[in-house]
């Protein structure tokens, strides 16, 4: 009981970056535990995504054939099948919205415990996850008791598994499911007047704006500045902005020329979605903001003072 | 029909606090309702304002302590709660597993129809209960809802389940079921004065594990959490130093450099 499944993911017909990243990831805890990687890819064109991922660190691929788009009990029973087939003993799965809605119901089947959005393992004797806690203002270490386990990893948080690999390819078949949970369509959200992700330059306003009345100073900076006005997620929800503003993970992703970030502290789901902007400012009140990591220009001040006058030298 | 929904009274640190051992100082620690069981509150409440809730129960695994957060969801109108604790679950990291066995007993008790629960819980953000329970109580699922239309007649829940990158999934989903709400799915109210008094007079149900026919080796935690530290910042954005009048003149020679502004 050495091996380890690792599961990939894909939506309306593409793969998603993470089934590269639980490739790279299996293989360190297949490589720590002695044993061979095993790489489940269920639903959709799974020949084609087998082809695909069949890269260097991969023994072994399984694929089940059910149905088109991701259905949490279809991926539960082949996961299922495929933990009863092989000696895994560690399931290495997604943190994605998708990998949450599966993941759980996984671990709990089989008696697995569970350690979800890690960004970093060792294992010495036994498994120990790093993890954050507190909105990314700490990170932990979590000790995993026993032999087998089931692991989330955080997207990005791996390099994705490269080069051709031979690893043979195996189709299993499962028991037709009756889900009770049927996918009935997608929706792209986010469309309107406004395309942020077209915009050179973005204001983009978080929680530190603190009152939607205050949005007005955001507003009047982005049209000193030229620029386009955009948000994270508190924003958005709380209906000051609409959805088309909203940059991070369940947002868009944007990529300006310059993106000024105001009152946003930024949340690892914020910065998924700009981090690949040429020239990032930040200015934040709190020094220790995790947004200063990625920025290349920061002010530590009260965006209250700090905007004002930024507006004023644009005048 | 029935609805129970998961609340949890979360931790947040402030911009400075100290960690001794393995957690966050205690009196740099605020406690509050957790941001993503306020909107699954509110969806429960609402389900109970349109006439298809009887009965909204909340129901948290928290210290005494914990009373004065859950208040505030009965003031936003949940009938009453349960409020489960044991000393154990102060001394180590509790686990998934560990958190079911007891939502599982309480299920079997209130025997709902629909659960909600917080996508997430804003200290440990471990994302996992819900699904988790859903699989332990033979209920369907649905993970990150941020849109809920219940069909009650038809017995089904027409969810948004909100993917990366601005896609939601449209999902038709068989009651009974556990939702995890994700933020966004509605705008939680504030608690009314008339809320606030009411709840004075509402049920919290203080339970023990032996009340829930549990032991404590039941909820034995499969984690321990062995170190907490402030990750090491990778900073190496110029700072702009100066006060608001200098910060902002040199950030504008900056802004200007990179040709914005410049009209």
């Amino acid at each position: 009981m050495s091996d380890v499944l690792a599961v990939a993911e894909h939506r309306r017909g593409e793969l998603r970056d993470v089934s590269a990243e639980v490739i790279t990831a299996g293989r360190e805890l297949a490589d720590a535990l002695g044993g061979d990687l095993h790489l489940a890819v269920v639903a959709g064109d799974v020949d084609a995504f087998a082809d695909e991922l069949n890269r260097e660190g991969v023994d072994a691929i399984h694929t089940v054939a059910a149905g088109a788009e991701f259905d949490h009990n279809v991926y539960q029973a082949a996961i299922t099948a495929m933990l009863d087939d092989t000696d895994a003993a560690a399931v290495v799965m997604p943190n994605s919205v998708n990998g949450l809605d599966y993941a759980p119901a996984v671990a709990e089947e089989h008696d697995l415990p569970l350690v979800t959005d890690a960004i970093d393992f060792e294992y010495d004797d036994g498994l120990t996850v790093t993890r954050e806690m507190y909105g990314s203002k700490v990170e932990t270490t979590v000790a995993v008791d026993g032999d087998r386990y089931a692991l989330t990893i955080r997207e990005g948080e791996w390099e994705p598994a490269t080069g051709e690999g031979d690893a043979a390819v195996e189709s299993a078949a499962i028991d037709a499911v009756e889900s009770g949970a049927r996918v009935a369509g997608f929706e792209e959200v986010g469309g309107g007047d406004v395309d942020i992700a077209d915009a050179d330059v973005l204001v983009s306003v978080g929680r530190g704006i603190e009152d939607e009345d205050n949005l007005e100073l955001a507003e009047e900076l982005a049209e000193a500045l030229g620029a386009t006005l955009s948000a994270s997620r508190p924003i958005v929800d709380s209906g000051w902005l609409p959805k088309n503003r909203q940059v991070g993970q369940s947002g868009k992703v944007v990529t300006p020329d310059v993106y000024l970030a105001v009152g946003i502290s930024g949340a690892v789901q914020h910065v998924t979605g700009m981090k690949g902007s040429d020239t990032i400012i930040a200015i934040n009140n709190d020094p220790n903001a995790p947004i200063f990591d990625i920025a290349d220009y920061g002010i530590v001040g009260d965006l209250f003072d700090v905007v004002p006058a930024l507006i004023e030298e644009f005048e | 029909m029935k609805v129970l929904v998961t609340v949890k009274e979360v931790a947040s640190a402030g911009d400075d606090f100290t960690i001794e051992g393995t957690g966050i100082a205690e009196r740099d620690l605020e406690h509050d309702l957790n941001e993503w069981d306020d909107y699954a509150v509110e969806a429960a409440v609402q389900l109970a304002e349109a006439g298809i809730a009887d009965e909204v129960v909340g129901v948290t695994i928290g210290p005494e302590r914990a009373e004065e957060t859950i208040r505030m969801a009965l003031a936003k109108g949940v009938d009453r709660a349960v409020r489960i604790w044991d000393d154990t679950f102060a001394e180590g990291f509790v686990d998934v597993s560990s958190k079911v066995d007891v939502f599982e007993a309480v299920v079997a008790e209130e025997e709902p129809d629909l659960v909600l629960s917080g996508v997430q819980a804003a200290d440990d953000g471990f994302g996992a209960t819900g699904v988790a329970l859903a699989e332990r109580i033979g209920f369907e699922h649905a993970a990150v809802v941020n849109h809920l239309d219940l069909d009650a007649d038809a017995g089904v829940a027409h969810v948004h389940r909100e993917l990366e990158g601005g896609v939601e999934e449209l999902t038709e989903v068989d009651l009974p079921a556990v939702l995890t709400v994700q933020t966004g799915l509605n705008e939680p109210r504030y608690a009314s004065l008339r809320g606030i008094r009411q709840a004075q007079r509402k049920e919290i149900a203080a339970t023990t594990l032996a009340d829930l026919g549990l032991t404590a080796e039941d909820v034995e935690s499969a984690l321990t959490l062995t170190s907490m530290y402030e990750p090491e910042s990778e900073s190496d954005a110029e700072l702009i130093e100066g006060d608001a009048g200098e910060a902002a003149a040199r950030l504008a020679a900056v802004l200007r450099e990179k040709g914005v502004g410049a009209s």
